[in-house]
């Protein structure tokens, strides 16, 4: 099977919820309550990729989620992806995302080569979420190994 | 007798790689990262199994004989390579990192002091990069860097001002960019290290399967390589270092071989080479090496099968056999460079058209909207290899402002026409990439 899917493609050619992190909102102006804004950047050092992701967070929901980055078509379709589906998530249902969530949604075949690539959103928003409760990042080693219930 | 001004039998020497026989035949564009083996390699390693597999410099039976001789042998053979004075100059590492640690170890930790410096430069692989890294933690010494000019060359006038300082003890660099494949002046940068009392180790990985180094002319005072570039195996480096600077250095790792004499208060170490080859070495991988070595300098020309243990082609002056090998890459890397060229959006790294510079053995370039690793898989898919990422060289890529490129690089059995599959498919995946 093709790694350059039709539907990998259109999301690297046609990223959602993509901005210059300069353009992000600083907080959602409907409400009158101020939602908290978080900001994480991670990088794979090894390829030179990167995202960085803003969330919008109220009362525990992601209720706005802008993101940035740069590398190969899989680490930018997974997370264009990865974007479509947290708006309303809570932090614990984050947390519970595992590798395999990325892999069925890009629906190819990710060998060792690409597991890093296709995992760089998911590793960079349970680390902006974890940024925001103040607790210690997820390493690579560890996002790897979880698996489904 | 060959005649050396014959252009090279590609269609033969393909032929003698068995990974080359395959059928598609793969476009392979990564010698730079591991060259191919051609069977007289592997006949060699395998006859020394069959029939010869003991241990080196230990024991009376015929087959240890057999085994040592045929391990020194290969040294012999490095030695002619290379052109070193002495056979005992030839160290057998399980690698050039290892080798490079074993300077930096060995030397490092017993001549330099706090305040003193080492020179590098912005072109170096990791492996010449990190071991003076530790040093530096460990012993409390500077390092010093040369940048690299709008061509890629390493800035000479970086070196003088670093010597001036009175502190520098040794200059470590490249001896061919595994990136830009630019060589930078090495007569100068030895004769100005010289000049200053400092001493010049020579990183050779690159270098050594593509142009001639003679120890002795070029004068370094150490040289690290390792097998498997120069079509030999895997597990098998070399440091080269002057005797009188290997006679100064104490042992790198302990073990067998490495002692003249063990007793339950200490040790006295071997004699050269011996002294820095603790274990029991990488024997067969040393007999391939050799062969290698024997391959390039005569056997990849002949027509007739070479035996293993061939040994009238080692008179032969180093030199000769580059008369047409380097013809032949400097065609193929002309000819990579001019088709690449035509592809917009792609940016060629290294020196610029007008500077006249050859380079040698690989060309390293970016793609507008392209990352190298997307590139790079989806010509993996139509067996077209190519190396994408930093390299090894994160210095030099943070110094050119990119996070990786994507490295073509060639060998003596690489062809114009896997260079022209190589540049359409680059076409069709950037249209596939981007439309």
């Amino acid at each position: 099977m093709d790694l350059y899917a039709e539907n990998i493609l259109d999301h690297y050619r046609h990223p959602r919820h993509k901005k210059p992190a300069t353009r992000h909102p600083p907080f959602d102006s409907v409400h009158s309550r101020q939602p908290e804004t978080i900001v994480h950047t991670e990088a794979n050092l090894s390829c030179g990729d990167e995202i960085s992701i803003s969330l919008n967070i109220k009362d525990d929901r992601i209720t706005e989620i802008f993101w940035d980055g740069t590398g190969c078509a899989i680490s930018q379709a997974a997370m264009s992806m990865l974007s479509e589906e947290l708006h309303g998530k809570t932090m614990t249902e984050i947390e519970a995302l595992t590798p395999q969530n990325i892999y069925d949604s890009l629906g190819v075949p990710i060998g060792p080569r690409r597991a890093k690539c296709a995992l760089l959103g998911l590793l960079t928003l349970k680390n902006t979420l974890r940024t925001h409760k103040g607790v210690d990042h997820v390493s690579w080693a560890r996002l790897i190994a979880l698996h489904n219930h | 007798m060959m005649d050396i001004d014959m252009p090279l039998d590609i269609a033969f020497i393909r032929r003698q790689f068995p990974f080359l026989r395959a059928s598609p035949p793969p476009v392979y564009l990564d010698s730079a990262a591991m060259a191919q083996v051609p069977d007289a390699v592997l006949n060699a390693m395998t006859q020394w199994e069959h029939s010869s597999r003991a241990n080196v410099h230990r024991g009376m039976h015929a087959r240890a004989e057999e085994s040592t001789i045929a391990y020194e042998a290969a040294r012999s053979t490095v030695q002619q390579f290379l052109n070193a004075k002495h056979s005992d100059e030839i160290v057998f590492t399980k690698s050039c990192t290892e080798a490079i640690n074993l300077v930096a170890r060995s030397w490092g930790e017993t001549h330099l002091q706090e305040n003193d410096a080492i020179v590098l430069s912005m072109l170096e692989h990791h492996s010449n990069i990190v071991p003076w890294m530790q040093l530096k933690d460990r012993k409390g010494i500077d390092v010093l860097w040369m940048d690299i000019d709008e061509n890629g060359m390493p800035r000479m006038e970086d070196l003088e001002k670093h010597l001036k300082t009175g502190r520098v003890k040794i200059v470590s660099v490249t001896a061919l960019s595994n990136v830009l494949g630019v060589t930078p002046d090495l007569q100068k940068i030895i004769a100005l290290a010289h000049e200053a009392g400092a001493l010049v180790l020579l990183d050779a990985a690159q270098a050594i399967a593509h142009m001639p180094l003679d120890v002795q002319k070029l004068d370094c005072d150490f040289l690290a390589f390792s097998g498997h570039k120069l079509y030999g195996p895997t597990g098998i480096g070399v440091l080269y270092g002057k005797r009188k600077l290997l006679e100064t250095m104490p042992p790198f790792l302990g073990g067998g071989m490495m002692i003249r004499e063990v007793h339950t208060e200490g040790f006295t170490p071997a004699d050269l080479p011996a002294k820095f080859e603790a274990g029991t070495p990488p024997i067969a991988e040393a007999v391939g090496l050799g062969t290698a070595m024997e391959w390039l300098v005569a056997g990849c020309r002949l027509q007739v099968a070479n035996s293993s243990h061939a040994s009238s082609n080692q008179q032969r002056r180093t030199g000769i056999l580059w008369d047409d090998i380097q013809p032949h890459e400097q065609s193929l890397l002309q000819h990579a460079t001019c088709s690449l060229q035509q592809i917009s959006g792609l940016h060629i790294l290294g020196p610029t058209p007008d500077s006249q510079l050859l380079t040698h053995g690989c060309v390293s370039f970016t793609l507008d909207s392209v990352h190298p690793h997307d590139l790079t898989e989806i010509l993996g898919r139509r067996s077209i290899a190519l190396r994408a990422g930093h390299h090894c060289c994160m210095p030099l890529h943070k110094r050119l402002g990119i996070p990786a490129s994507t490295r073509l690089s060639v060998g003596v059995y690489t062809t114009k026409e896997e260079i022209d599959a190589c540049v359409q498919a680059i076409v069709e995946a950037r249209k596939k990439l981007n439309t």
